[in-house]
């Protein structure tokens, strides 16, 4: 797990001259680990998209180095970084697949640019495999237009996979998704991650993606990434303001007495039909505040986050935070940098 | 106008001269001076877009602007004083400058800066997500054109093919005035230098008839070809 495959570092970016000079990406150190999926969050123009892209260097760092399984790809020359772009895939917000192909044909495409890899047969017996793994079997020879927004995005994923890369970088693959769609592409981003061992690479600007499948995170604000580390570290304990920011749920400062102790909820998939806080007020006897919810449901399960006061009493804030920590699918930690 | 004379010189021209005129129209005034001109045109079409500062193989920018100047200044010439101006080349090319053969040259000439023209839209029109993607694939330069680009734009690409065919039927018809054949020339020869109204109206008649048919050939074809549409 923890062998570096991309390394970026002293990554800077700058677009136009004089003037018009825009630094879009700053002094950007990053170490992104074999087999993990790794989470890039910002808002808009933040400069995510434009990171992800110096990774496969579709954008030219202005300054800095990237380098990919040992590989400097800043160094290379246009011919061997077109070779070296082959181990790693892109998906984006808005699919890009080929409208005059069909899925099949859309699937075939990388194979077709790496000449050496055998006959026309020998593709569409590779496509058809990885149309079974996103679970369109049946679309083969669907057209783009003909299918949902969702289905496109697994033709985009299958694609993506048709010439066994080690990382897929996603650029807001789930943005332009409902969220039960959103809920099963990253179900089937994390399944590649674990079963073919994919590094994967998520940009985006949704908290719940970054909650629901990241490993780790890096916060990306104004071009400099204010801070990263293990989703769960980061989520409990933000120490930048970009960083709370994020994660507090509607993004504005708590006010309460500052005695009050606060615990973060996050829900990670908990059955929804369970009333958590009811059942702790009625069984146990012990209230807590609700200072701020944004949950939703998809499908029977809840995704999402909440802060909770706990009780002025040692002894039942407590037992509070030991029920809390005991419900499945959801992450209970004490948060104590939210107050301002 | 439908005298019993004119009638007869009317049937006897359609019995006599239709099917070569037809035949020359066709063939030799269209679908050859078009072919000759995408074969000039597509590659020039696709260079303008590629070569472009933005493109995915920027070219030198002195050079791209000679190449626009070129196609401008061909494009601003009218085809008949470009008729003219060209016909002597046909002799280095086809051997004479005079009848049907001869106009091919400056068909092809006036035509193939339309049809760069023509291309470069219809390539412009491909999505840059699409071209990212495949640059993301590590696909060449090359392999972008001939994969992503060409196929991708192919529906445009083929309605405006018929936009160029039609436009060059015109010049074609036209080019009857200096000794061009098919019916464009019999048009003119009856109706302007004759004075025989009704051979003109005959000729443009069919003329009309001729552009519908490939016009609706043309939009069967594109419409057909696009996987856009449900």
């Amino acid at each position: 797990m923890s062998e570096t495959i991309i390394r970026i570092e002293h990554l800077c970016k700058t677009f136009g001259t004089g003037d018009g000079k825009v630094e879009a990406l700053t002094d950007i150190d990053l170490d992104i680990r074999k087999g993990e999926i790794f989470g890039i969050i910002g808002l808009s123009g933040a400069g995510k998209s434009t990171l992800v892209r110096c990774i496969n260097l579709l954008e030219r760092p202005t300054s800095g180095t990237v380098t990919v399984n040992g590989q400097e790809l800043t160094a290379l020359k246009e011919k061997d970084l077109r070779k070296a772009r082959r181990s790693m895939s892109m998906i984006f917000q808005g699919f890009n697949l080929l409208m005059q192909r069909t899925a099949l044909e859309n699937i075939c495409f990388p194979l077709e640019l790496n000449g050496l890899r055998g006959e026309k047969n020998w593709r569409e017996k590779r496509a058809k495999e990885l149309l079974d793994i996103v679970g369109l079997p049946d679309k083969a020879d669907a057209y783009p237009v003909q299918l949902s927004g969702g289905q496109k995005q697994r033709i985009a994923i299958a694609r993506a996979l048709a010439d066994n890369p080690q990382v897929l970088l996603c650029d807001e693959a789930t943005s332009a998704l409902d969220p039960t769609t959103t809920q099963s592409i990253l179900d089937l981003l994390k399944k590649i991650n674990r079963e073919l061992g994919v590094t994967v690479v998520v940009i985006t600007h949704e908290m719940r993606v970054v909650e629901q499948i990241c490993d780790r995170v890096a916060i990306l604000d104004h071009g400099v990434i204010q801070e990263q580390g293990d989703v769960s570290e980061i989520f409990t304990d933000p120490k930048t303001e970009a960083g709370k920011r994020l994660v507090m749920p509607s993004g504005e400062k708590i006010h309460v007495l500052p005695a009050n102790r606060l615990v973060r909820l996050a829900f990670n998939g908990a059955t929804s039909g369970e009333p958590i806080i009811a059942t702790l007020a009625a069984k146990q006897g012990i209230c807590l505040n609700i200072i701020s919810a944004d949950t939703r449901t998809i499908g029977d399960k809840s995704f999402g986050t909440m802060v909770l006061g706990l009780p002025q009493d040692e002894t039942e804030a407590a037992r509070a935070l030991i029920y809390l920590r005991e419900i499945p699918g959801v992450t209970a930690e004490e948060v104590t940098d939210l107050v301002q | 106008m439908f005298s019993e004379k004119n009638m007869e010189l009317l049937m006897d021209i359609l019995h006599n001269d239709l099917l070569r005129a037809i035949f020359e129209t066709i063939f030799l005034l269209t679908a050859l001076p078009t072919l000759l001109a995408f074969l000039i045109g597509m590659p020039l079409g696709v260079l303008l877009v590629t070569g472009d500062e933005n493109g995915i193989r920027p070219l030198p920018r002195p050079l791209m602007q000679l190449v626009n100047v070129v196609i401008n200044l061909l494009r601003s010439v009218p085809f008949l004083i470009l008729l003219v101006v060209v016909l002597p080349l046909s002799k280095f090319i086809v051997g004479t400058k005079v009848g049907t053969k001869a106009i091919i040259v400056p068909l092809t000439i006036a035509a193939f800066p339309f049809v760069a023209r023509l291309v470069e839209t219809s390539i412009r029109e491909v999505d840059k997500g699409v071209i990212e993607a495949a640059q993301a694939m590590g696909a060449s330069p090359m392999q972008i054109v001939m994969k992503v680009l060409i196929p991708e734009a192919k529906p445009a690409l083929l309605s405006n093919l018929f936009v160029a065919l039609i436009t060059i039927f015109g010049y074609g018809a036209m080019a009857g005035i200096l000794g061009g054949g098919g019916i464009g020339a019999i048009a003119i020869n009856y109706g302007y230098y004759r004075s025989k109204p009704l051979v003109m109206w005959v000729m443009v008649i069919l003329l009309i008839v001729l552009v519908q048919i490939f016009q609706s050939i043309g939009d069967f074809i594109t419409k057909r070809s696009d996987k856009r549409i449900r």
